[in-house]
């Protein structure tokens, strides 16, 4: 029985989750001794799933959009049932995070979110996932027939294997829902703290709103997102959703550079999962040296204006 | 309109987290335990629709007994009644079951829910109330405006946010936006008096089995030591983050 891996796009190209998924599925398949088909609606290019290994594309055209939670549910538990598919494996975007609880109770699948790794086992099936809000792992058995994976963010990376899938044009049956899309705004210009790749946060260590020139010169200079302490979104120096932690935005970029922040336990469990963590902090003390990979114990005002005349330096004769 | 809050009752966020059984059960010695902070956001919207729309508010909470301090708190911010489903909640699709089994009888128009609970991590109950009851559910809700049967909601997405408009009745899994840090409430003595007369009902819990099962946790493996680097020479770190850590 095949793996089923959902590959969402968005204005019809994958997101960078979708082909961690893909891939992802792609280990799963082989864990299992079996195939992987990939689910993907709307989507321009689905050939591009070749290159992670799927076995067979099912695409559905639909003139619904891929952010409404209910018709996506829907042409996942059909696909998989019309694929005989054992385990179905779902990226965590927004929509990825909507829709995976809406198939779990359509197919009477048990589903483990956020989990971070291969199973460590397939039969029974063992999962290791985020739990405590990064405090801890937790290994889960999902003990149904049909299995749910939502897989973590940035937590497996791309692994490229190269297939020829072949390609099946599918209409699900559609399903109504009383919701309807009104609008979408785009935060402006800038990376998102979701996908990006490295994030730079600032915390109360910068004063005030006016100072936050800082920490956009050296993102922009790392192609990265800013992103802020709770206390600095409270106060309205920056937008709600650039506040990062326990209660904000989880990060599970590959760097994160934290300015000015001292390193709270609320504030560490959202960020836990970033790979290497920089800490510029005027206090020796502060907790979140410990969490950390690299510090540089200063003051931000004289530490960033050099760190970002040092990243141009190297971009320049890394170009 | 008849608000159906679901509170989960969670280790506060400060609680460090240890384990006993080799491993196998959460260790809540010491541990102080509270209202999920995405709950105490829906908890405070709905608070706000009764005070301004005439709504009534029931808090619903699947676990054992010793989650009752939480629901008489929530009856203290000024939820009028509370029910306590008698069962050890240790499956989301468990917990969403016996919740859409209240809720089915009790014709909510609104259930309102937290996006993920802090301690499991799951993210998964609101989809599957809406799911087991065929409403619609919208999660990562940061606003919500209901007139009549009619409901303007914003959710945030990747990248921005979008504004959805929809009908009751619908589950909703909110968070901070759906109202501010500041409306949170501290009960006052006086709602903690009148909470003790509120009624707070037991009900069995429904046969379901689990469909997941915990088998172990893990602490995330202690970090090495932080290399320091000294502020006149930045140099360094640009080198070690590419040389390294491989990250620039
Ligand atoms: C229920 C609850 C949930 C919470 N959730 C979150 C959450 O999700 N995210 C979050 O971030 N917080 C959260 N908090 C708040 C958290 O406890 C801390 O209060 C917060 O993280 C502190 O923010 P900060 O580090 O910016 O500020 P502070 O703790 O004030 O730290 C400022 C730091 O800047 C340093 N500094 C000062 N001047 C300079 C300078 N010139 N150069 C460099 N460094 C300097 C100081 O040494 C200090 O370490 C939560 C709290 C509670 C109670
Ligand atoms: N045991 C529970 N009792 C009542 N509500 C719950 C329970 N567990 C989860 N919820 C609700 O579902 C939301 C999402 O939880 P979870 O899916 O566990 O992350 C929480 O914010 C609560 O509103």
């Amino acid at each position: 029985m095949p793996v089923l891996v959902y590959a969402e796009s968005s204005e019809g190209k994958f997101k960078k989750v979708a082909l961690e998924a893909t891939s992802y599925g792609k280990k799963v398949a082989q864990q299992l001794k079996d195939s992987l088909v990939v689910l993907t609606i709307n989507c321009d290019n689905p050939s591009e799933l070749n290159t992670y290994g799927a076995d067979k594309i099912v695409t559905v055209s639909s003139n619904k959009n891929n952010s409404d939670a209910k018709f996506v549910a829907n042409s996942i538990q059909q696909t998989a049932q019309k694929e005989n598919a054992s385990v179905i494996i779902i990226d965590s975007s927004a929509n990825g995070l909507s829709i995976a609880p809406i198939v779990a109770i359509k197919l009477n699948a048990g589903y483990a979110s956020n989990v971070v790794a291969l199973p460590n086992s397939t039969s029974p099936l063992i999962v290791k996932r985020k739990s405590f809000s990064n405090k801890a792992f937790n290994h889960t058995e999902i003990s149904t027939p049909v299995k749910i994976i939502g897989l973590a963010k940035n937590s497996f990376g791309l692994i490229e294997s190269n297939t020829e899938a072949s390609i099946e044009e599918f209409s699900p049956i559609i399903v109504n829902s009383s919701l309807s899309s009104v609008s979408i705004e785009k935060s402006s210009g800038t990376v998102s703290i979701a996908d990006a790749e490295i994030v730079v946060s600032g915390g109360r260590g910068l004063k005030g709103p006016e100072n936050w020139g800082l920490i956009e010169d050296l993102a922009a200079v790392l192609g990265a997102a800013t992103a802020c302490s709770k206390p600095v979104s409270d106060m309205g120096w920056r937008p709600h959703g650039e506040h990062v932690g326990q209660t904000g935005k989880p990060v599970s970029s590959s760097l994160y550079i934290a300015i000015g922040i001292s390193g709270a336990i609320q504030h560490l469990a959202g960020i836990n999962a970033s790979k290497v963590k920089v800490v510029i902090n005027t206090d020796p003390e502060a907790p979140f040296f410990k969490a950390a990979d690299y510090g540089i114990v200063g003051d931000a005002f004289e530490v960033v204006p050099k760190l970002i005349e040092k990243l141009k330096l190297f971009k320049a004769q890394n170009a | 309109m008849k608000i159906l809050v679901c509170i989960s009752h969670v280790p506060d966020t400060t609680s460090k987290i240890n384990f006993t059984d080799n491993n196998a059960t959460f260790d809540p010695t010491g541990v102080q335990f509270v209202i999920n902070p995405y709950d105490e956001f829906a908890l405070t919207r709905a608070m706000w629709f009764k005070e301004k729309q005439g709504a009534s508010v029931t808090v619903i909470n699947v676990g054992n007994a010793s989650t009752e301090p939480t629901l008489r708190k929530s009856l203290a911010i000024g939820a009028d009644e509370a029910i306590r489903v008698n069962a050890e909640a240790t499956d989301g699709f468990f917990v969403a079951k016996q919740i859409a089994e209240v809720a089915k009888n009790g014709n909510y128009d609104l259930i309102l829910a937290g996006k993920e609970s802090i301690d499991y991590n799951g993210g998964m109950v609101p989809g599957m109330i809406a799911s087991i009851l065929d409403y619609d559910v919208v999660t990562a809700c940061i606003g919500l405006e209901i007139d009549g049967s009619s409901a303007t909601i914003i959710r945030e997405i990747d990248g921005g946010k979008e504004t959805l408009s929809g009908s009751l009745p619908l589950v909703i899994g909110g968070q901070k936006g759906l109202v501010e840090e500041k409306d949170l409430r501290i009960p006052n003595m006086r709602g903690i008096m009148t909470a003790r007369k509120k009624p707070l009902t037991v009900v069995e819990s429904i046969a379901f089995q689990n469909t997941t099962t915990s088998t172990n946790f893990e602490k995330p493996v202690p970090k090495g030591a932080c290399t320091m680097i000294t502020s006149d020479n930045v140099d360094e770190l640009v080198s070690l983050l590419h040389e390294e850590a491989k990250v620039i």
